[in-house]
């Protein structure tokens, strides 16, 4: 989500890495960068000055060790701020410290997906936490955002207000805390309409809600893509109605998300949730530890690690590693694995989550290579006999063409996936011999061939 | 509608959004002369417009080459900003011609989520029903809940067929039978609503090339337009968007919407000096009437305030 500014961090400690000790005239050198790469990820204007300066203060202030990197320790530094301004370590739940029907309330601007999350809430709350949660739109100015949420509700498995014509929002709002009531739900969702935080007047409509319905939450739901306009939007609401937390949408654009860093530096709110798709169930906590660490350019491997944890076969991925170390990884093994990539999701996803693949992955982006890629990679190997998966250096040209015409591929994307498999098995060689110490080290470039830094 | 009605609504929508851009630049240039520290400053107040790191710094260049060291009233400096930004701006002010001979003029229209693409297509509907041309909608977003509902109530604003299918059906198909209805019953203008996909997926945007590979088999030409629909309060993201757009599915124009936001729509201006595309129209509002032309000398001295 972050891969832009983490390229560019990325550049800028790069270099500081190479050189000996740093003197002043470097930390205020590298500190220029970091203003252009934070502006250019829309981080807005004055949090990126109060941002330069804690770091500068903390950097100067500081002697500079003979022993370790002086790269290292700014990026240190740089790193340590960063997560303090997204709101310090570990992900912030959403407080459900209320009698129910606990209202929780959305408010933003138009288009920034707020319908969307609160169908996303809705399904997290029921199936994760097991409460009865009931939808209600309070949109009454978009043509047909009523009928959205209702079926969002459906697709949750949610209870949904009935829509009755005519009422006003504030008429809706008690409407619904007065059935969640009567029918014992848990929670009530109130989904408002979008609106620009300089209308004056469907503002106080906001205020008049939140003092009716006095909610546990009053979610501002903000897209990633958002530019310096960060700031003033996050201030007229938290004005009007006081935020107490955020959720960043569209995590799953390749937005540098600056707008994350603005936010919570203006209203002070937690951010605490991330929508990175359309789906119902892409809805993730936000972890400002692991953010930062992709802002900086060294990968969300806790992230990562966890997606793997929840979705891979455990007995099935301990077998390949048991093969990987052996080196006896064959055609077989490789067809296993994209079935568990598959799994977890997309591959330029998993990809942002790894240390220094954030070119990587805009380079499989620009390929193509997606899901639908690895569906027709399973299928080319489903279209080999068992002998030929086991030893491929045995596939030649008449095995290509029957392969090919099996799985309704061409003899060059049969030709592609053994190049691809051969690359992989030369890989886990390299990552064999370094160790799982080397790889956090040296991030993904240390498997390339040839050692070779390819970005 | 009256021209002076249009011009208060826009500068009352710009006028919030750049209120504290000319306030500030008020406070700067009244004190002193064009220094190096003003000039520094007034690079910074354009990044906080969202134009942009290297944008911000071409217009400043080209002030330090032909007024530093000179003593500038504040006045001076807004007008010469504003010149300077509506020249960037002047070849983008192009709008969208309809061919009435084409019957239909195919419009696709595009974008991320969220942007506005569903209330666009309702506001140029109702334009082209002003203009006396008969326009008709296709729903092609399939995919998100109750989007067919809401630009089902913009055909019946506007009294315009709308063209739909059943939820998740393939858009592709949807936009070839609307080209057949529209041919069949003489529409000026088809306006093709796609579901929004961020650029970054590369499978949503193969979609759209199959839309527009099945409207060529009964139209080699359409579509005629395809309109990339920006938020105004997106940041340097919307240059990545315009580009991926433009590449995959040959973009011809921009609608700018949410204008009358506080949203300073600063991106305008680096978008019209990186991809020279044009700005067909921008929106103000979320009435039929609150989608304006692009007055690029407005736009600039909206954006400093004079």
């Amino acid at each position: 989500m972050f891969e832009a500014l983490s390229g560019k961090l990325t550049g800028v400690f790069e270099r500081l890495r190479r050189r000996g000790a740093l003197n002043e005239t470097d930390v205020m050198e590298a500190l220029r960068e970091v203003r252009l790469a934070l502006l250019d990820a829309d981080v807005a204007l004055p949090v990126v000055k109060d941002f330069i300066a804690k770091v500068r203060e903390r950097a100067v202030g500081q002697e500079v060790l003979d022993s370790v990197s002086p790269g290292q320790q700014v990026v240190k530094i740089v790193n340590d701020v960063m997560v303090e301004a997204l709101g310090g370590a570990g992900a912030v739940g959403l407080n459900l410290n209320a009698p129910a029907p606990i209202p929780i309330l959305m408010v933003g601007l138009q288009g920034s997906g707020k319908t969307t999350t609160s169908g996303k809430i809705a399904l997290r709350l029921s199936q994760r936490l097991r409460r009865k949660v009931l939808l209600a739109s309070l949109d009454t100015q978009r043509p047909a955002a009523q009928l959205q949420l209702q079926q969002l509700a459906e697709r949750a498995g949610v209870g949904s207000l009935p829509i009755v014509a005519g009422q006003t929002p504030l008429q809706i709002a008690a409407r619904a805390m007065e059935t969640a009531r009567r029918e014992v739900y848990d929670v009530v969702i109130l989904d408002t309409a979008g609106r620009l935080s300089i209308d004056a007047a469907l503002m106080e409509e906001v205020k008049q809600i939140r003092f009716a319905t006095n909610p546990a939450e009053t979610l501002l739901v903000v897209d990633a893509m958002t530019g310096q306009d960060a700031v003033n939007t996050a201030k007229a609401f938290n004005d009007a109605v006081g935020v107490t937390g955020i959720v960043m949408t569209r995590m799953d654009g390749d937005a540098r998300g600056g707008a994350a860093l603005s936010m919570r530096a203006v209203t002070g709110a937690p951010i605490k949730l991330t929508g990175s798709g359309e789906k119902l169930d892409a809805l993730e906590d936000f972890h400002p530890e692991r953010v930062a660490g992709r802002i900086l350019g060294m990968g969300d491997v806790v992230g990562l690690v966890e997606r793997a944890a929840e979705t891979i076969d455990q007995a099935e991925a301990e077998k390949l590693a048991r093969k990987m170390a052996k080196g006896t990884f064959d055609l077989e093994d490789f067809a296993a694995q994209l079935k568990q990539i598959t799994k977890m999701g997309s591959l330029s996803s998993i990809l942002g989550m790894l240390p220094g693949a954030a070119k990587l992955q805009q380079q499989i982006g620009d390929a193509n290579l997606d899901q639908k890629m690895l569906r027709r990679q399973a299928a080319i190997i489903s279209s080999m006999t068992a002998k030929e998966r086991r030893t491929p250096d045995i596939i030649k040209a008449s095995r290509k063409k029957r392969i090919a015409a099996g799985s309704g591929t061409t003899v060059q994307d049969v030709n592609r996936l053994l190049k691809q498999f051969d690359d992989m098995s030369g890989m886990m060689k390299r990552m064999n011999k370094l160790g799982q110490k080397g790889l956090m080290r040296h991030g993904l470039s240390a498997l390339m061939p040839g050692g070779r830094r390819p970005f | 509608m009256a021209l002076g009605s249009f011009f208060s609504k826009l500068k009352q929508g710009l006028s919030r959004s750049t209120q504290k851009l000319s306030e500030s630049i008020g406070a700067v240039f009244t004190r002193r002369k064009l220094d190096e520290d003003a000039l520094a400053e007034l690079e910074d107040l354009l990044i906080a417009a969202d134009l942009g790191t290297a944008v911000a710094a071409r217009v400043i260049a080209s002030f330090r080459r032909s007024r530093f060291g000179k003593e500038v009233t504040d006045q001076e400096i807004r007008q010469a900003l504003a010149e300077e930004i509506a020249d960037i701006l002047r070849p983008a002010a192009r709008p969208l011609a309809i061919d009435p001979t084409l019957k239909p003029h195919v419009v696709l229209v595009v974008g991320v989520n969220g942007t506005g693409k569903t209330t666009t297509i309702g506001k140029l509907a109702q334009q082209y029903r002003e203009q006396s041309l008969r326009p008709m909608l296709v729903a092609g977003d399939t995919f998100r809940a109750a989007a067919v509902e809401q630009l089902q109530v913009w055909g019946q604003r506007t009294d315009a067929t709308v063209v739909t299918a059943p939820p998740n059906s393939d858009a592709a198909g949807l936009a070839f039978d609307g080209l057949t209805r529209a041919r069949a019953e003489g529409a000026d203008v088809l306006l093709i609503d796609t579901a929004g996909r961020l650029h970054n997926k590369a499978a949503l945007m193969e979609e759209l090339r199959k839309i527009i590979r099945v409207l060529r088999k009964q139209d080699p030409a359409a579509p005629h337009s395809v309109l990339l629909v920006l938020d105004a309060t997106t940041g340097q993201n919307a240059l990545q968007q315009v580009n991926v757009f433009k590449e995959m599915v040959d973009v011809t124009g921009l609608v700018v919407t949410k204008l009358d936001g506080s949203a300073r729509g600063g991106i305008v201006v680096a978008l019209a000096e990186e991809f020279g595309l044009p700005v067909h129209a921008v929106g103000v509002g979320e009435q039929a009437g609150d989608l304006r032309p692009f007055d690029p000398d407005e736009f600039a001295r909206g954006l400093v305030g004079t």
